[in-house]
């Protein structure tokens, strides 16, 4: 189908089969996220698990910017952005619930997971420590003098870490290809970002190192996609990094463990109700008549077989052999 | 700092030594680049990458930003997709405003990622004390890194080992911690120990991690240490020698992976261990080497085994107070007095 103009945003063009795909991942990263979330619940998954439902508009709009050569890299809310990559969502149920089949053999579950096939370099469990790291990835692009840009994501309470602005400095100086993604969801776990930041937008925080910084609507992932594709020209072109500010919501509580008692249910409906990602591009489809009702119930149908799938996998796939506790510490010859 | 000497032999010190190695490498793996604060117009506060910059140019060696987590963390993630960074910091002491990028990073992503990551990185530190530079610029903690898993250990005595244990270093697939002793280092400044600069070959060549070194025989008493230790250890069994007494001395050279299998070996002859470790006495090296023996085999031992280390005390400034609290070859001889009298 030919691209066509959005009726509000006239910058806007989309194929339908975009908009389409960009529904799908984001239903298969919410469905995935809520089974994990009953796996929790059922005690099949241990430790902490950090659920993106909500802020899936984020990462499938920003991997609309991604080429072959590119690096993603993440903190411990990290499932939606496995998935966006195209990792295989077996792998990733089977490492939260640490069986073997999993994507680390079930040494790292749900915040350590790595694919260099699919250029994702973790999932981190250290608040900001994915900073530097992805400075790095970006360090390499640049020596090794690719296109690649890299994706370095982190939260409004990583914001606040002093790391970020070590590697702000440095990738600026160096003029680095990335593109520093900051999920500002509102809230550093239950520290709502007003009670934690002296200045509340995020983007302008590379001001004094001379790094733009642009805010986005991180619940429409048109947009996202937009300002991921100016981001990743102004990498691509050699001008250094970048700050986008994702504006976006969890609407579950910052691990399974957390009530999420610091905000009302007034605030977390009011945003599902008005903000949906999710909803808002099904609702494009349907009011632009873009796909069929059958077209999306097909969808639907194979996000959820995927994902029970998954779980199937994860809940079958064998405990690791006691042996594997003494590989992999260091690279065997 | 090459001295020719009528032998035919090529004397270097740690610093050239480290230095060599490193170029050979470059010359031979475009993969291999340097960053580190003052490490390329300055040439190293050690000396140990001295010349590299004006041989490979600054994208290849790169000064720095004073911002450890940044740079280290960034070799990390350079090193997760494929590089081979070598990365100084400048003193051992500093790791305290980085040691996440190290023991929560560096350390744990192969393990983390199921092997799915190499971290093919080189980490070089200076440690040691003795000129007076107090508690922040002087530790040695050896033990805290070897303590970490995920992360090997390397510390050599001489020039020629630095060489062989820095190339294989860099050809390791794990991330190594090089520990280079100042008090070796051959700069003037730090008092040097003329016993480290040694002949080395020019060609590259690279040592086992793994394998500890009898530097010297004996059949009375097995003295181990490492770095500016072994040096202490020769000494004293020069002096024991005097007094007829026959110590075998071991360089471990590398902490992680530990050779207990040379040193079982030595106290099994020997029947007594003296450890020799500049790092803080309580919960380190030297405990770890005596553990290793005795929870190996008590029976051939002919008196409790010693240790020459650090007190548990921060390093001071003044003169005195630090020379008193450094292990010296006289403290070596009457941890042997005492066994003796055992």
């Amino acid at each position: 189908m030919a691209k066509k103009p959005a009726a509000d945003k006239a910058r806007q063009s989309y194929t339908s089969e975009e908009v389409l795909k960009y529904y799908r991942d984001m239903l298969l990263i919410r469905r995935f996220e809520e089974k994990a979330g009953q796996l929790y619940g059922m005690g099949l998954i241990g430790g902490f698990c950090h659920l993106y439902i909500g802020q899936e508009a984020v990462v499938v709009g920003l991997q609309a910017a991604f080429k072959q050569g590119d690096a993603v890299i993440t903190s411990y809310r990290d499932h939606g952005h496995m998935l966006a990559c195209g990792m295989d969502p077996r792998g990733v149920m089977a490492e939260l619930t640490g069986r073997a089949g999993g994507y680390s053999k079930g040494k790292g579950g749900s915040m350590h997971m790595f694919s260099r096939e699919k250029a994702f370099y973790g999932g981190h469990g250290i608040v900001g420590a994915q900073v530097p790291l992805g400075t790095g990835l970006a360090f390499a692009q640049k020596y090794n003098d690719t296109d690649g840009v890299t994706f370095c994501y982190f939260g409004d309470g990583s914001a606040n870490q002093g790391q970020v602005y070590e590697s702000f400095n440095m990738a600026e100086l160096w003029k680095l290809p990335v593109i520093y993604v900051i999920e500002n969801n509102q809230y550093a776990m239950g520290t709502a970002v007003a009670r934690a930041s002296a200045v509340t937008e995020f983007h302008r925080r590379g001001e004094s190192f001379g790094i733009p910084g642009k805010p986005v609507d991180g619940m429409n992932v048109l947009a996202v996609r937009d300002a991921g594709l100016e981001a990743a020209e102004w990498c691509r072109s050699g001008k250094g990094p970048i700050i986008l500010e994702l504006k976006t919501y969890r609407y579950r509580g910052h691990s399974m463990s957390d009530p999420a008692k610091y905000r009302s249910k007034d605030e977390v409906n009011k945003m599902k109700a008005e903000h949906d990602p999710i909803d808002q591009v099904k609702n494009l489809l349907i009011n632009e008549k873009l796909v069929s009702e059958d077209q999306l119930k097909e969808v639907d149908r194979e996000v959820k077989a995927i994902v029970q799938d998954s779980a199937d996998f994860a809940q079958t796939s064998p405990e690791p052999d006691p042996s594997e506790l003494w590989t992999d510490i260091l690279v065997e010859a | 700092m090459t001295e020719q000497t009528g032998r035919n032999e090529r004397r270097l010190t740690i610093a050239r030594a480290m230095a060599e190695a490193v170029a050979q490498e470059m010359r031979i793996d475009p993969r291999v680049f340097l960053m580190g604060e003052d490490i390329a117009t300055l040439g190293g506060v050690f000396g140990n990458t001295r010349g590299l910059v004006e041989e490979f140019g600054p994208e290849r060696v790169r000064d720095t930003p004073i911002s450890e987590t940044a740079f280290i963390g960034a070799a990390v993630g350079a090193a997760a997709d494929g590089m081979r960074p070598v990365v100084e910091l400048m003193f051992v002491d500093f790791f305290g405003v980085c040691m996440d990028a190290i023991y929560n990073l560096m350390a744990k992503n192969i393990y983390f990622s199921g092997g799915g990551i190499k971290v093919p990185m080189v980490l070089m530190t200076s440690t040691g004390g003795g000129y007076s530079d107090a508690g922040q610029h002087s530790q040695c903690l050896y033990a805290t890194f070897a303590h970490l898993p995920g992360m090997k250990v390397v510390a050599p005595s001489n020039a020629y080992d630095a060489k062989g244990l820095m190339t294989a270093a860099l050809r390791d697939d794990s991330p190594v911690v090089y520990m280079f002793h100042k008090g070796l280092q051959g700069m003037g400044w730090l008092g040097t120990e003329p016993g480290a600069t040694v002949d080395v070959p020019e060609t590259s060549y690279t040592l086992p991690f793994g394998q500890a070194a009898v530097v010297r025989e004996g059949r009375d008493v097995t003295i181990v240490g490492l770095a500016m230790g072994v040096h202490n250890a020769l000494k004293a069994a020069d002096d024991l020698a005097r007094r007829g007494v026959s110590a075998e001395v071991i360089d471990l050279r590398t902490l992680v992976p530990l050779d207990r299998d040379t040193i079982r070996r030595s106290v099994a002859k020997t029947g007594r261990l003296i450890v020799v470790d500049e790092d803080y006495h309580s919960f380190g090296v030297s405990g770890e080497i005596i553990a290793s023996v005795v929870e190996h085999d008590l029976r051939g031992l002919k008196a409790p085994p010693q240790r020459v280390a650090y007190p548990d005390v921060p390093i001071p400034f003044s003169r005195p107070m630090e020379q008193f609290c450094l292990p010296n070859p006289a403290k070596i001889v009457q941890a042997f007095d005492r066994m003796a009298q055992a």
